[in-house]
């Protein structure tokens, strides 16, 4: 199976709640990047074939999506929001601070496979700026000292 | 977890159970919880509309559309189900607003979807929440499980012979599925590009059936409405305008956060003393009243502004969607319009011309223009890109990134002068123009 049966079993239930078979695609997508770690090409096979899709019509929405992604990244990926309630409070430092202390740029992938980053539109957390996610976990009100003790929490997390 | 703060003008209708642990159904039903749809179970659909359009309550999202105007456009009978659509995608850079209430009171938003439900005829509703706010999407299934196990939702609800369901849904990154019609699509599996309009989703929506789309505030609202009466809420605020507003402090203050005031509530206070004022001794240079999408104002207009759908329309300006973004007087208004467009130019789905191709456009001049490398006449094309994205696009998000643009060009013309002939950016000290040639035709 290339997503758990519990997963599965899981998208068989909710699409019950919906008139057409493809209403749950966004969601189906999400979830089972969480569990396979992005897109890969069974996933859209698999998901293609529960929604009576051709596997096109699943690239399709799949590319619109900014959150899917279709490569493997690291296990932590730091999502830094440089848009304008971040910006205004030092989110610019903070990103290129992350940069410096990762080694990559956007999009990029720590060799280790720990961390990846990404500059990512307002996620939402305006007023507790400049805010960061690391996958679905927000950090917020960040300076750079702040982030060290963020990445090393991370960093520990592996070792254990 | 974001934290909250809280200030002495505040009147807490909306956020009035922040904080207390309601998203747990026990707490809920100990804070007044359930009340509101009993209450409307026993009036008719009409009294329903009514109480709200009496509230005068006008959409939260950002558009300020009257919410019982828009449930009394859904036709009586319908061939196809009807469907009530919460927006919970909430991306409207500066405003973090709805995440809140979907954390601390997610049984509002239901019974808020319920009374809705009972107001158009719908049996059904939808809570869409954006991917990013996962933890958001949990807390919200565990309180419809709750809500069904306790029998308040599903068949027969509250023994009144109804059947209600309501069901959580998730985006998976885009701002533009915050537009009504691209939130249906995106509902409905496909890519967020928008629908034509008309037909408008109160006759023509989701599945084709008719559909009640509503901010996620907007529809916390609604049992508050219930319970005060429609004309409580409506003297909260000026006429027209009623109830309070959670506005999001951000920027450049000294106490950013989330407030619930009244609507008119003046900005200057809510800059000064709400807000604590600006940071480092600093001044005042603009304001973004309420998302990206609005004109910004100048320190002297937002000194004599309420916060007030119709004080802004009376400007030909929009309040928004309550972020309200603070500019000292360091910013640089050339590199701030530069990453609003970035925004826009990432978010366009590029379905019409003059959005994908002006946001684009506009990317690159401003680049371009904060490295040093503009030109004079550059001054009048960005405002000239953006007037002709105006109006000519199919939906509003062209709109939205004209808006801030032009009205950054008009207010603020002479710090892109200021930037002309190889000039580096006056507010950055580091700023070297290494990165462009000047342009000399
Ligand atoms: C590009 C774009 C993005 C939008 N994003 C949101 C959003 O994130 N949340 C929201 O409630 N409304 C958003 N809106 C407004 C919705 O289209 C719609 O007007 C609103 O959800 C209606 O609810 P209301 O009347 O309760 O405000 C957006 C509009 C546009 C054009
Ligand atoms: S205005 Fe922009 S986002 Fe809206 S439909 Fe046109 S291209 Fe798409
Ligand atoms: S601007 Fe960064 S979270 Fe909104």
């Amino acid at each position: 199976m290339v997503i758990s049966d519990k997963l599965d079993a899981f998208f068989t239930d909710k699409m019950k709640e919906y008139p057409t078979k493809r209403s749950f695609l966004v969601p189906m997508l999400l979830y089972s990047q969480d569990e396979v770690g992005y897109i890969s090409d069974d996933v859209i096979a698999h998901l293609a074939k529960k929604t009576e899709l051709t596997e096109l019509e699943v690239r399709n929405v799949v590319s619109y999506y900014s959150m899917l992604r279709t490569q493997p990244i690291g296990k932590f990926n730091v999502q830094v929001c440089t848009n304008i309630s971040c910006m205004l409070r030092g989110a610019d430092d903070l990103y290129e601070h992350c940069k410096k202390t990762l080694g990559i740029g956007h999009k990029g992938t720590t060799a280790d496979g720990v961390f990846s980053l990404e500059e990512v539109e307002c996620i939402g957390a305006c007023s507790w700026a400049p805010a960061v996610q690391v996958n679905y976990d927000f950090h917020e009100n960040l300076t750079p000292d702040k982030m060290n003790a963020v990445l090393d929490n991370y960093r520990k997390r592996t070792k254990q | 977890m974001a934290d909250l703060v809280s200030h002495p003008d505040e009147v807490r209708v909306v956020s009035k159970r922040f904080g207390k642990g309601a998203a747990d159904i026990e707490t809920y039903l100990k804070l007044e919880g359930y009340q509101a749809v009993q209450k409307a179970l026993k009036m008719q659909p009409d009294e329903i509309i009514n109480e709200v359009k009496t509230s005068s309550l006008r959409g939260r999202g950002g558009a300020g559309f009257p919410t019982g105007m828009k449930w009394s456009f859904v036709p009586k009978e319908s061939a196809k189900p009807k469907y009530i659509l919460v927006n919970g995608d909430e991306s409207e850079p500066g405003t973090c607003k709805d995440r809140l209430i979907l954390e601390h009171d997610p049984h509002a938003v239901i019974e808020g979807v319920m009374i809705a439900g009972l107001a158009v005829g719908a049996q059904k509703g939808f809570i869409y929440i954006r991917g990013e706010y996962r933890y958001l999407v949990d807390i919200m299934r565990k309180a419809i499980t709750e809500a069904y196990a306790k029998g308040y939702l599903g068949k027969n609800i509250f023994g009144s012979g109804k059947d209600f369901d309501v069901y959580w849904h998730t985006g998976a990154g885009a701002y533009e599925v915050g537009e009504e019609s691209a939130l249906m699509e995106s509902l409905e599996g496909k890519r967020g590009i928008p629908r034509i309009r008309p037909p408008f989703p109160a006759v023509v929506g989701l599945w084709g059936g008719p559909t009640v789309i509503n901010n996620v505030e907007s529809i916390a609202s609604v049992p508050h409405i219930m319970m005060m009466g429609g004309q409580k809420f409506a003297d909260l605020g000026p006429p027209k305008n009623g109830g309070t507003r959670l506005f999001c402090l951000s920027g450049h203050v000294n106490k950013p956060g989330v407030y619930e005031l009244p609507l008119g509530y003046p900005m200057k206070k809510l800059i000064y003393e709400v807000g604590g004022g600006i940071p480092n001794g600093r001044k005042l240079k603009a304001v973004v009243p309420g998302g990206s999408s609005t004109f910004l104002l100048t320190a002297e207009e937002a000194d004599g502004i309420n916060c007030d759908f119709d004080s802004f329309a009376k400007r030909g300006e929009f309040l928004g969607s309550g972020g309200v973004v603070v500019l000292d007087d360091q910013t640089c208004m050339v590199k701030f319009a530069l990453r609003v467009m970035k925004f826009y130019q990432h978010e366009s789905c590029g379905w019409c011309i003059p959005c994908r191709e002006g946001t684009d456009w506009l990317k690159k001049t401003l680049t371009r223009f904060h490295a040093g490398g503009g030109l004079k006449k550059d001054i009048d094309n960005i405002k000239y890109l953006a007037q002709n994205m105006l109006g000519r696009t199919f939906c509003p998000l062209g709109d939205a990134a004209a808006i801030p643009t032009m009205s950054i060009v008009d207010k603020w013309r002479s710090e892109f002068e200021a930037h002309l002939e190889g000039k580096p950016c006056p507010f950055d000290p580091n700023a070297k123009i290494t990165e462009l040639p000047v342009l000399t035709h």
